[in-house]
Formats: C-alpha cells, sequence, structure tokens
C-alpha cells in the first residue's frame, strides 16, 4: 500500500472555520497524549488527530470519536490550543454522511426529535416531581434547572427529588422549569452537532427570558458549564453543590445523622472541576456532614481522572478494558472508601454501570453528594433509599 | 523670513511605496519660505547628505527639514550635516513619515496625505526655531558593573585593563555566579573552574576594581556621565579587613544552614565561604544559622579567630560610589519547578532540577562529583525532561535556549560517570551555535535515547517501590511510552531574576515581556538601554550560553568605555526652564516629572528644574497654569504652529 498522502487544506480551513482555529497552533509535542487518560487504555491519539487535522488528511475519522472532552490536556497544552474545540470541529465537519457512530444516532435523534437524549415523552419531563414541587414563576428567587438524565433515568431521579427535598428545608424560593424547555444540548455540542445545538440552546433562552429567570441551580456540571460558556447569557448560575455548601456555611442547613465514620472518597466530575474550576465546595460538604471519613483518591482536584461520559462517551459503547470508569472505581477501592461521592449525573451512571460490571456493587456505593446530604438530613423520599452505613 | 529647505527621503521603497514622494517635495515647494525641496532614494547616504550640505550653500539655507524615518534613527546624522556646514544643529527638524505614516498603511491616498499634513506643521514650526547651546558637562571615568557572574566579571576586567576604575558590585558572599557552579561547560567540555577561577582571582588581585560584595545598589540619582549610586554593604559579621582567610573559624562552627551554592542538597556551617574557590576568600556568618544570633550563646568562631576579625555587632552601611556609566550584568534564576504538579519535583526525591545536578558533577560539590541519589545508590536509569516551564504558555513563552545543550552535556557526564541508561524527552533540540550540532552527534554515538514528546508526568511506580515512571508520547511513533527511572532530571525555564523589576526601576530601565531588562535596539543596539549611560550584558538580557554572554560583556565594556573615555560631554539642550517672575509656586512641575528634575525654593518660593537631570519630555511646561515653564525647543509658540499647520488639513 502506497503511504503517500496529499495535505488536504480545504479540509483543514473547514475545520477551522468550524470553531478549530486552535489547530494550527500546535508544535506537535505530544503533551496531550501523554496526558490523556484514554492513552494507556485505547488506540486514540489525540495529538495525531490535531496533526490529521492541521493537514486535513484522509482517515481521520476513524479516531475522532476517542474523546471525552476531559479538559486535561488543554490545561496542559502549552501552546494553548483549545483541543475540544478541536475535536468538536472535527467531528462537526466530518460527521455528517453517515459517520455518526451507530450508539450516538439514536442520542442525536433522541435529541432532535425530542429535545433530550433518552427518548423521553417532553410533555413528562416534570412527572417525577408527582406535582409535590413548584413551578418556576418570575416571583421566585432561582430557577433548579433539572438535567434530562435527572428526569428520565430512574438511577437519577433520586438526585432530582434529593435536591428537591433540600430546597425545600432550606425555605429558599424555587421552581421547576416548564416542560416546554429541552437538553441544555452540552453533550450534542461535543459530540459536533453544532447546528441542533443552536435550535436546542435558543429555545431554551426563549423560555428563560419569557419567564423572568436570573438565578439558576444545576445538578449537573454539563448543564453548568454549557450555560456559563456557551450560552453566552448573564445568569447567575450556581452547580448545586456549591449552594449547600453555601447554605451550611451560613447555618441554613445543618446535617444531623452520623454516618459512623464510614469511608468515603470524592470523585471530580470534569466539568465541575477543570471546566468550572469547582473543587472545594462539595469536599467542605462532605466534610461536614457527621461521621464521614474523607479519604482523597491518588488522582483528584485538577488532577482527577475522567469517567469517561463527557462529550457524548455516555452513549458509546466501550468494551471491558477501555472504560475509564472502570479504573477510577478500582482507584477508589483502593482508599478503601465504602462510597464513592460525586456530584454528576453522568459520572453515576457511568460508575453504577462499573460497580455491576466489576461485581464491586457490595464493596462500595455510589452517592451523589446531594443523596448523602438529604440521608444526612434525615428527610424521606418515597424513593427506597439504601441505609449508607448498612455496607 | 527663515530659509527654508526640504528634504524627502524614499527609504527605498519603505517609504515611496505608500507615500508620493515628488508629489511631496513638489509640494513642500509651494510652502512659506521654502526655497528648496528635493526627494531622494536614501537622503542617509553620502551623496544624499552632500545634497544637503551643498543646498546649504548655494541657496543659503538657514532651516532643514528631512522627511524620513524617526528621529531615533537618524536626528544624529543629520544634525551633524547642519554642523558642518556651520548651521546651528537645533534648526534640524525630522518628519517621520516611515514609522508613522508608510508603515501604518497601506494606502499610498492617505499615506501621502498624512506625510502633507505633518510637513506642513513642520515647515510652519520650523520658522520659529531659535538656534540652541548644548550643555557641556564633566564626564565621571569610573564605572559601575553590578551582577559578578560572568558577564559582569569579564566586564570588569576589559574596563580595568584600559585603565578605568571599576566598582564591581556582587549581592553574594563570593563573585562567579552560575558558572562557578558548573563542572563542565558545553559544548568543549571544558573544567568551567580552570576556566573561570583564574579571571575571578584577576578582578581580586586587579588594582582597578573594588570588588564589593555582600553589596546592594539601593539608590540611584544622577544621570549619564555622573550617576551618584547609594550601595547597602550588607553585614557580613566578619571584619574583612583583618580577617586573613585562615578559616579556623568554620572549623569550629556548630550552625547548619542550608547550602544556597550547592542548590540546598546539603548543609553548611554558619560561618563560612560558598566553595573553595570562592573569591574572596574570607568568610561572613549567615544570621539565620548562626547559634549565636539564635540563641545567643556561642561565639566559637570569635575564640577560634586569631586575627579578632569576628564582629557581632556590625551594621549594614551604605556607600556613596560616583561612576560615568553602569553595566548590569545581574543573570537569571531557576524557574521554581513545585508548582507543576505533574512533575513531582519537591515530592518525589528522584526528581532534580538542572541546577542540583550540575552540583552532582562537580568535584567539589556535595558528593565530591559522584552522581548519587539522595538514598547514596548510583541511578541505573535516567531521564532528562527538557523545556520543562518553557516554550510553555502556562509558564514562560520563550525558549530558555541552553538547556537542550546543557541537558546532551547532562547526558554525557551522566554516560561518564555512572553505567546508566541515559533517555531525553524533548521537543525540538536545539544546537545552534559554534560546534554544537557537532556536540549533539557526539552524545548520539555516545548511545544515548532520545524520545520526541514532551514529559507529561513523572509518577512512583506501582511495582518497584522507590522508583519514578516517566510517562510521554514519543510522537515518532506515536506510542504511549512509560519509562521506569531512578532519576528524573527537569530542564526549567530560565527566568529574570526575582528582583529584576526593582533593579529595572532603579535605573529607570523597561523590562520586555519576560521580564528580562530590555535593550534599546533589538538588533543594532542590544547592550545599551534607553536610559542612557546604562548598560546590560548576560542573561539579565535574555537567556544565552557563555559565549554569547561574554561577546555581550565585551561589548558592554566598550559602550561603557565610549562615555567615560571622554573628560567632557554634551547634554541635550532641549530642557526646561522656569521663569520665575511668573512661577506661582503650585509645584505642580515637581509632582509630575519622571525624572525629579524640579524643585521647589522654599526661600524663593518657585520651582528651579535641575538641567543636568531634565529630559526635556515637556510634561512640566503642559502642567503649569502660569504658563511659566519653557521646554526649549517645544515652546508654545512653536508647537502652537505647528499645530496650526496639521490643522490646515
Ligand atoms: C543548568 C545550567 C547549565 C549551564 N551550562 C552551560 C554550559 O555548559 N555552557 C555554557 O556556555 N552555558 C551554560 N549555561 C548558561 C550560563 O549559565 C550562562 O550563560 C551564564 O551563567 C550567564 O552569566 P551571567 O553573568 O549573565 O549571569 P549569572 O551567572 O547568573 O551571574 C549573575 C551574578 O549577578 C549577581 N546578582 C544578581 N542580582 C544582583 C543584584 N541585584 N545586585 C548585585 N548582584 C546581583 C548574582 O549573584 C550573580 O553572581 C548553563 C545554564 C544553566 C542553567
Ligand atoms: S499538547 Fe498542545 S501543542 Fe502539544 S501536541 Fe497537544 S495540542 Fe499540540
Ligand atoms: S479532553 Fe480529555 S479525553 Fe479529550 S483528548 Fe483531552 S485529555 Fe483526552
Ligand atoms: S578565623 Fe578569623 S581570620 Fe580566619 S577566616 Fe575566620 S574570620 Fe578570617
Ligand atoms: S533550549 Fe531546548 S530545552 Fe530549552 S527551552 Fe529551548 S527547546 Fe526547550
Ligand atoms: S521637561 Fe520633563 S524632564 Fe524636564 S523638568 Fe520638565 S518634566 Fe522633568
Amino acid at each position: 500500500m502506497s503511504q503517500a498522502v496529499t495535505p488536504y487544506l480545504e479540509m483543514s480551513q473547514a475545520i477551522m472555520e468550524a470553531g478549530g482555529e486552535a489547530l494550527k497552533k500546535c508544535y506537535q509535542c505530544g503533551t496531550c497524549t501523554g496526558t490523556c487518560p484514554w492513552t494507556p487504555i485505547t488506540h486514540f491519539n489525540i495529538r495525531k488527530l490535531v496533526r490529521y487535522g492541521q493537514l486535513g488528511l484522509d482517515g481521520i475519522e476513524e479516531f475522532m470519536w476517542g474523546c471525552s472532552t476531559c479538559k486535561f490536556c488543554v490545561d496542559r497544552c502549552p501552546r494553548g490550543v483549545e483541543i475540544i474545540d478541536v475535536v468538536t470541529a472535527i467531528r462537526n465537519v466530518y460527521s455528517g454522511g453517515g459517520m455518526l457512530p451507530q450508539s450516538l444516532r439514536s442520542f442525536v435523534g433522541s435529541m432532535s426529535a425530542r429535545g433530550n437524549p433518552w427518548s423521553g415523552d417532553q410533555a413528562k419531563r416534570n412527572d417525577w416531581a408527582k406535582e409535590k414541587y413548584p413551578l418556576y414563576s418570575a416571583d421566585k428567587e432561582y430557577l433548579f434547572w433539572t438535567c434530562c438524565t435527572v428526569c428520565y433515568d430512574p438511577r437519577n431521579v433520586r438526585l432530582a427529588k434529593a435536591t428537591a427535598e433540600i430546597l425545600n428545608q432550606s425555605g429558599l424560593s424555587w421552581g421547576l422549569p416548564s416542560v416546554d424547555v429541552n437538553c441544555c444540548g452540552e453533550s450534542l455540542k461535543k459530540v459536533g452537532d453544532l447546528e441542533l445545538f443552536e435550535r436546542l440552546k435558543s429555545n431554551n433562552l426563549d423560555c428563560f427570558k419569557s419567564q423572568g429567570v436570573a438565578k439558576i441551580i444545576t445538578v449537573s456540571p454539563h448543564c453548568l458549564s454549557s450555560f456559563k460558556k456557551d450560552y453566552g447569557e448573564d445568569y447567575e448560575i450556581l452547580h448545586f453543590a456549591e449552594l449547600i455548601a453555601k447554605l451550611m456555611k451560613e447555618g441554613k442547613l445543618t446535617p444531623k445523622k452520623d454516618f459512623g465514620g464510614v469511608k468515603v472518597t470524592y470523585h471530580d466530575p470534569c466539568y465541575l472541576g477543570r471546566h468550572s474550576g469547582v473543587y472545594d465546595a462539595p469536599r467542605d460538604v462532605l466534610k461536614a456532614i457527621p461521621g464521614l471519613d474523607f479519604v482523597e483518591m491518588e488522582r483528584s482536584r485538577e488532577q482527577s481522572m475522567c469517567c469517561g461520559g463527557g462529550g457524548g462517551g455516555l452513549w458509546m459503547e466501550k468494551m471491558k478494558g477501555e472504560r475509564l470508569s472502570d479504573l477510577r472505581i478500582e482507584e477508589a477501592l483502593a482508599t478503601g472508601a465504602k462510597i464513592l461521592a460525586t456530584s454528576c449525573p453522568y459520572c453515576i451512571t457511568m460508575f453504577e454501570d462499573s460497580v455491576r460490571t466489576l461485581n464491586a456493587d457490595d464493596q462500595i456505593q455510589i452517592k451523589d453528594v446531594t443523596e448523602l446530604v438529604l440521608e444526612s438530613l434525615e428527610i424521606n423520599i418515597d424513593e427506597p433509599v439504601a441505609d449508607t452505613c448498612a455496607l | 523670513m527663515s530659509r527654508i529647505g526640504v528634504f524627502v527621503c524614499h527609504c527605498g521603497l519603505n517609504i515611496a511605496k505608500t507615500v508620493r514622494v515628488s508629489e511631496l517635495a513638489e509640494f513642500a515647494a509651494t510652502l512659506p519660505d521654502v526655497v528648496v525641496a528635493k526627494d531622494y532614494k536614501f537622503m542617509c547616504s553620502t551623496p544624499g547628505q552632500e545634497m544637503i550640505v551643498n543646498d546649504i550653500k548655494q541657496h543659503k539655507l538657514d532651516r532643514i527639514i528631512v522627511t524620513a524615518c524617526s528621529p531615533l534613527m537618524h536626528e544624529q546624522t543629520f544634525r551633524k550635516v547642519l554642523t558642518a556646514s556651520g548651521l546651528n544643529q537645533y534648526l534640524l527638524t525630522i518628519v517621520n513619515i516611515r514609522e508613522q505614516v508608510s508603515w501604518v498603511t497601506h494606502d499610498i491616498e492617505e499615506g501621502t496625505a498624512k506625510a502633507k499634513a505633518l510637513l506642513n506643521g513642520a515647515v510652519y514650526r520650523s520658522r520659529l526655531l531659535v538656534p540652541l547651546t548644548s550643555r557641556v558637562i564633566d564626564v565621571n571615568p569610573n564605572v559601575m558593573v553590578v551582577g559578578g557572574g560572568i558577564a559582569g566579571i569579564q566586564a570588569a576586567l576589559e574596563l580595568a585593563n584600559t585603565g578605568k576604575k571599576v566598582y564591581l558590585v556582587e549581592k553574594n558572599s563570593t563573585i562567579g555566579g552560575h558558572m562557578a557552579q558548573f563542572d563542565k561547560t558545553f559544548p568543549t567540555l571544558d573544567c568551567s573552574a580552570c576556566i573561570l577561577t583564574p579571571k575571578m582571582d584577576a578582578v581580586l588581585q586587579h588594582k582597578n576594581i573594588t570588588m564589593m560584595t555582600s553589596c546592594e545598589v539601593s539608590e540611584v540619582k544622577g544621570f549619564v556621565g555622573n550617576f551618584d549610586i547609594t550601595v547597602r554593604q550588607k553585614a557580613r559579621y566578619v571584619d574583612h579587613s583583618k580577617c586573613n582567610a585562615c578559616l579556623a573559624c568554620t572549623e569550629k562552627c556548630p550552625g547548619k544552614g542550608i547550602s544556597e551554592w550547592d542548590e540546598s542538597l546539603v548543609k553548611r556551617k554558619a560561618i563560612y565561604i560558598p566553595f573553595p574557590q570562592a573569591v574572596p576568600q574570607k568568610p561572613i556568618i549567615d544570621k539565620e544559622s548562626c547559634t549565636f544570633f539564635k540563641k545567643g550563646k556561642c561565639r566559637l568562631c570569635e575564640k577560634a579567630c586569631e586575627q579578632k576579625a569576628i564582629d557581632f555587632e556590625q551594621q549594614d552601611t551604605f556607600v556613596q560610589v560616583k561612576v560615568g556609566a553602569v553595566i548590569l550584568a545581574t543573570g537569571f534564576d531557576l524557574m521554581d519547578t513545585k508548582p507543576l504538579v505533574q512533575y513531582g519535583y519537591g515530592k518525589y526525591p528522584g526528581v532534580y532540577n538542572a541546577l542540583e545536578v550540575e552540583r552532582l558533577f562537580n568535584s567539589a560539590g556535595p558528593t565530591g562529583g559522584k552522581v548519587t541519589l539522595r538514598d547514596g545508590s548510583e541511578p541505573k536509569s535516567i531521564a532528562i525532561l527538557h523545556c520543562i516551564g518553557s516554550r510553555d504558555k502556562n509558564n514562560h513563552e520563550h525558549c530558555s535556549r541552553v538547556c537542550c545543550m546543557y541537558s546532551l552535556k547532562f547526558a554525557h557526564l551522566f554516560k561518564e560517570k555512572t553505567s546508566a541508561d541515559v533517555y531525553h524527552f524533548y521537543i525540538d533540540m536545539r544546537a545552534a551555535g559554534k560546534g554544537y550540532e557537532e556536540f549533539y552527534n557526539r552524545i548520539i554515538e555516545e548511545d544515548v535515547k532520545f524520545i520526541r514528546g514532551k514529559g507529561a508526568r513523572v509518577a512512583q511506580s506501582a511495582d518497584e517501590p522507590g522508583r519514578l515512571v516517566v510517562e510521554a508520547e514519543d510522537t515518532i511513533t506515536g506510542k504511549f511510552i512509560k519509562l521506569p527511572v531512578d532519576m528524573v532530571v527537569l530542564s526549567p525555564a530560565i527566568v529574570p531574576r526575582a528582583d529584576a523589576r526593582d533593579i529595572a526601576r532603579l535605573f529607570n530601565l523597561s523590562t520586555d515581556k519576560q521580564g528580562f531588562f530590555m535593550e534599546r535596539h533589538p538588533k543594532l543596539a542590544p547592550l545599551s538601554t534607553m536610559s542612557e549611560g546604562i548598560f546590560i550584558a548576560g542573561v539579565c538580557q535574555s537567556p544565552k550560553d557563555i559565549p554569547d554572554t561574554v561577546a555581550q560583556a565585551y561589548g558592554a565594556a566598550a559602550e561603557a568605555l565610549t562615555i567615560v573615555v571622554r573628560d567632557k560631554m554634551e547634554l541635550e539642550a532641549t530642557t526646561a526652564m522656569v521663569n520665575p517672575a511668573s512661577c506661582c509656586g503650585c509645584q505642580n512641575c515637581v509632582r509630575v516629572c519622571p525624572y525629579g528634575a524640579p524643585s521647589y525654593n522654599a526661600e524663593k518660593k518657585v520651582s528651579e528644574i535641575n538641567e543636568a537631570l531634565c529630559k526635556g519630555c515637556g510634561l512640566c511646561a503642559s502642567v503649569c497654569p502660569s504658563s511659566a515653564i519653557i521646554a526649549r525647543h517645544f515652546t508654545n509658540d512653536q508647537v502652537l504652529a505647528e499645530m496650526e499647520g496639521l490643522m490646515e488639513f
């Protein structure tokens, strides 16, 4: 087979125009590949992807899906290349014409048809709430932005409920979005469908405007980052872990139940940590809950390892041995922790999957920080909640 | 009525490309008092200058306007033309139609129009110019060199050899700088001490050099030709005039400090000389680690000293030094790599920075020149990581220029002193100096492994406790490398001294984006600065190797000499003066002057301007509410006339 290739600069130009301009700055040092959590376990090579992009070389499609947009490489790149923008642009340019992997087709299809990734009925978006909680109106302070995943995914509904109950307990005035809203679109953008993303975004913005929204609380760091960075509007946006930390500091929330010394560790979701710079709030919350013995994993905070769920990864099939979440569970187990806490519904999904396939569900529980706070506030929700101390 | 000649330069195509020069000359000829107007390809060339000389004679010109490049480039050239023709040099006006016109537009219409406007203004002002007489001052023949590294040493020796008196101010207790820490130097691998110590000694012995160690500059007054500098002599607690360098004191001292010279790898005494060949050989006491200063008891050194040189009462003193010129040669620091947590410096004992490794190689260093790890064992496998913090947007964008080469030197020395495998992790190999590529080839022949990819992470080995693992991509094969090693060497960015900005402020210098001292012109005046009479040499200007540093030192010495070789020098006549009759004593001028030239005479209740300090910037004149300040060469009348000329367009 001939090794001759010809650079195809029109393609490279198209990538730059789709937002991947930064690719021209890359000097091919390999720091990104050496940093990327996928490098040791898959054939994905981010430097090569950028290189193929620079020259518009054929074959780029084959490895453009490996990145989970964890931002580790971006923070380390000595040239300041916005690598995620490059990945997004490459996907945008090349994913037309049936290049989408099978598993992403239903994801994108559902986004397009129903405005959420879970093929959920849009009218039933708030069904989880069983009309127990108020809808947002302009006289309320906070809009509690329920991520699609906590509305429709049975495991993650517990996050929605926990958040609602804690909000009630803290005496804030808040409300849920009406069912007219759709997914924030963060993952869709990273998958490269910029056009559909714009549609979802402008629909959401219309809803915010017509309802006079000023302050937003999110449970998913993906919504948080999308609103902050991609929506281009000036809302006051907080992740719920930040709000809890603040309420606890002000004495408006006081955890009661003692966990009796159970060891807990915390996984920094990439979109709360590296993407949004929130590292302390969830830790402060965990440390304020009586009887939780907090330990760090080897890789934490800025150095945290990705669960693999970002950038569309949540919807893509990965073979055993190629799952970051498995490695992360092993790292958590190595600390001796009985609870792996985190603050992102995607991470929860990835980890729940991994503990099951690794048969580790009797060794460690996956919990969102909100769930632990709820348990410690001794509030009962109708969902059966496992007693964490029983492990 | 004046008789003005206008000379329009093409500067090749630099100007002619975006200004219609002949049209400009024709336009000039129509302006009041203009007797002759010409354009020419290169006005600064000899024929160009001769043309002006001839026209002055032929047309009896008494004002000259040259429309050309910035006055920074050629004002002096054309002033000389006037002087040679018997005209006062201040009757010259330069109109900058290059930097301010042709280089800032692509539009020839715009360019020509702006050039006309500027020229019109210049003609109006030129008519009002008056001859001025430059001031002549005495020049102090001495020079101060700040920093006693190889740059400062070389510059001081050169100047001293011409018979000038040199004050060499060094903040450490010894001169030598970084070069004195090295064992070998690339690319020739000659022994650093063998070539440096003779020079250090020469400094000590030279009758024209006053070596001021443990000293720092604390205040700078004056101006080119007449600097008045205050130097703080830090207390050494040893009277060096009595000390005979027997070092009996150091033997008895129980104090333990961290050896700065050995990059903190070992301890030293509280009374010490940093290394055996230190110059001077006389010790100082480090207060922080001295038992007497800490606990009030000890004084063992005092008992040991037969010369009675120990003086615990010594205080810092201040010395006034008057010089005509100054050379700054304060060198560099290495970047602190601790914040780059991915490399584990300061966390894993096996990770070293480059200067620490230099000390390990050095026979006068903490291991006597043996390469051993902190636990005393010899490394079997070593990784050298290039570009740590250099060429990096998150840290320092510049290339530190010498680290590729010293990393190669390290590889050679590791091979020579150990049986270790040596790996380089690099992005680009920069070996562009005389003999450098050859040196690179030599190291390749020594079977060192080169991995093209920046080190991404240093971690502890999971399988072998105590060992390290370097992770990186080999970008040539696209493979992810996990390399187990015993020792990691970081080659960190070369950065400006921590106090570089303070020194810059003291001497009125600018610093560049990186914080290194800024030269007057990157190509044509690399050793002078915007502060007249202040020169720079060595790494304080930008990272460079010893050959380039030494070359700069020679150059800076020559530059300084051009000032102090003269008995007298001419200063610009374009200074400001206060008319005491109209000064209201508001002292606005005192507040705005960046050079401290105006002062308030409380007795006479008026401000006065010290012409020697005044740079003629005109700030004071512009804030004077009673128009009492006359800025010579830029009087209100002259400036207003020029504005009028500009406004006509
Ligand atoms: C690890 C390493 C290895 C190297 N190996 C080589 C090599 O093999 N070959 C080669 O050609 N180059 C080598 N270099 C480069 C070499 O070190 C420099 O070119 C050289 O040291 C520059 O000399 P300098 O006098 O400008 O600065 P320095 O050596 O830094 O000397 C500056 C002096 O000024 C003093 N000083 C600083 N601030 C003040 C102040 N405010 N007041 C008074 N005094 C002050 C300092 O104490 C010091 O004595 C190496 C560099 C490094 C980092
Ligand atoms: S780290 Fe940045 S500069 Fe280096 S190869 Fe990756 S994208 Fe390019
Ligand atoms: S963003 Fe994360 S997953 Fe994507 S290439 Fe960079 S390091 Fe890898
Ligand atoms: S014992 Fe006295 S004379 Fe000898 S080195 Fe020490 S201080 Fe100097
Ligand atoms: S000299 Fe070499 S190691 Fe040093 S910064 Fe430049 S490229 Fe990197
Ligand atoms: S002209 Fe400038 S330098 Fe001179 S006294 Fe006035 S403010 Fe100071």
